[in-house]
């Protein structure tokens, strides 16, 4: 099958992760799949304020995705919307497991998801971005966390849905893992599938994800000179 | 993890539960056909202790840019203080929100309304219909019963009477909504961590215990219309293959009751 872009079926979009790109932050990364652009940055673990929000055995991650006015053809809205709500949510679930927060009490650490431009896959390349911020802040982690949206189109898996694919395809199902465990911290779909595509489309986009959390940690690499 | 939580992992590794339920059962369910006759359709759905009551309200709108020719959908999801000691006045927050979000996917995602029928004039008129949840007894399992409690309002639903410039909502037409499938969603959640057991149909003492959960939504012809997982806890791809097995086969009980 012939996609838009010239890809194979199971071939993730040009990818460029760079870590270090906010001099602020205590740990930033941009990470660009293809045309979509998501920058983060890590600021923490900081004192959680007011007090009474603070656990007294771990510390709480929080993560706030949000899309830049000017990211896609039509204006976004500036604030919060229902999407980006439930976005961050479920951004922050993917992340939390592979942080040690038990070694933190008391503090937050603030994940901040800047999308600055959208071409389909902006939770995913948002995850990646963040995972990369968090370890380039220095937190400890079990692992990083690699992202990629993948679907069916016609009767091919189709690995990083970009642009219009998002269209095409028969459903569209983000996922991120943890790839040395392959244990799976996102899921979500919406379209209409045979359950057995399911499995089909997890297994491509896990190894999807092995490539990425090269990538990942190739920047972390170059970042640190090691 | 606390005592009850322990004493919750040990019984489910006895593949049971504090109210001597399987791990894959269901507290009994019952749907209330339209009980309220205001709205155009509404479904009361109990499943246990929890109670959730769907209301479906139709008006006409303006159709969204990108898609001049298909009704719209809206729905929300108030989790009232009067449901649950947990609840807080104020506006949606995160929870709601997500729930509400997970709803409208299983729905708007599924095809289950054929949204160009709902059209009037393309790029000027639709039929706008929204899905409004009222919590009224939060113990557990909110997803699957504001799903089930949204589909059913759905296809009890009528149109109100409109003569091409007016809606008159004080007379329904017998004409029902295009509906073409009928999604039914289901959440799995997991218990423990190492090792962990999952289970459907949590009350509110499990719901509080779980670490993670994944609903699926499955069609009529056996296929999955959308997939959310919650919470922190990961999942194996076995365990995703078990959530699904599981949905499809209570997801058939559940459309049984429609």
């Amino acid at each position: 099958m012939k996609r838009d872009d010239g890809r194979k079926v199971d071939e993730i979009r040009p990818m460029e992760i760079v870590a270090g790109v906010i001099k602020n932050a205590d740990g930033s990364a941009m990470v660009r799949m293809g045309r979509t652009v998501a920058v983060a940055g890590v600021y923490g673990p900081r004192e959680y304020l007011p007090k009474h929000k603070q656990r007294s055995d771990r510390g709480v991650l929080r993560c706030v995705y949000q899309m830049v006015p000017f990211s896609t053809d039509e204006r976004v809205r500036p604030g919060p919307s229902r999407r980006s709500t439930e976005i961050s949510l479920v951004t922050t679930h993917a992340l939390q497991p592979a942080i040690f927060l038990e070694e933190f009490p008391k503090t937050v650490i603030d994940v901040f998801i800047n999308i600055i431009q959208a071409d389909a896959g902006t939770r995913t390349a948002g995850i990646n971005a963040a995972s990369v911020a968090l370890a380039d802040a220095g937190i400890p982690m079990r692992d990083l966390v690699a992202s990629v949206a993948s679907g069916k189109i016609g009767d091919h898996y189709v690995l990083d849905l970009a642009g219009k694919e998002e269209e095409a395809t028969a459903a569209d199902m983000p996922i991120a893992c943890m790839p040395r465990t392959k244990k799976i911290t996102l899921l979500q779909m919406d379209g209409d599938l045979p359950p057995q595509d399911i499995k089909g489309i997890i297994q491509l986009s896990l190894q999807g994800c092995e490539k990425i959390y090269a990538l990942q940690v190739e920047a972390l690499r170059k970042r640190w000179k090691l | 993890m606390n005592l009850q939580e322990e004493y919750m992992i040990g019984l489910a590794a006895k593949g049971t539960r504090l109210d001597k339920r399987g791990l894959a059962d269901f507290r009994p369910v019952t749907i209330e056909k339209n009980p309220i006759s205001k709205a155009e359709g509404s479904a009361r759905v109990r499943m246990g202790n929890t109670e959730v009551i769907a209301g479906v309200k139709l008006d006409v709108g303006t159709p969204f840019p990108d898609k001049p020719d298909e009704g719209t959908l809206i729905v929300s999801a108030e989790l009232s203080p009067i449901a649950s000691p947990d609840f807080e006045l104020g506006p949606p927050r995160e929870n709601a929100i997500e729930l509400s979000r997970v709803v409208d996917r299983g729905i708007r995602e599924s095809g289950a309304i054929d949204a160009k029928k709902l059209c009037i004039t393309p790029k000027e008129k639709v039929w706008t219909v929204f899905i409004d949840l009222q919590i009224l007894n939060h113990d557990g399992n909110l997803i699957d019963a504001c799903s089930l409690a949204s589909i059913a309002a759905l296809s009890y639903a009528v149109f109100p009477a409109y003569d091409g410039t007016r809606v008159d909502w004080f007379t329904k037409t017998t004409e029902k909504l295009p509906m073409t499938a009928t999604p039914i969603a289901v959440t799995v959640h997991k218990i423990g961590r190492q090792p962990a057991y999952l289970l459907v149909d949590p009350t509110r003492e499990e719901e509080d215990a779980a670490t993670a959960r994944l609903t699926v939504s499955t069609m009529d012809d056996g296929h999955v219309a959308a997939l959310q997982k919650g919470e922190a806890e990961p999942f194996t791809l076995e365990e995703v293959e078990q959530a699904i097995q599981w949905s499809l086969a209570k997801g058939k009980e559940l459309r049984a009751l429609i």
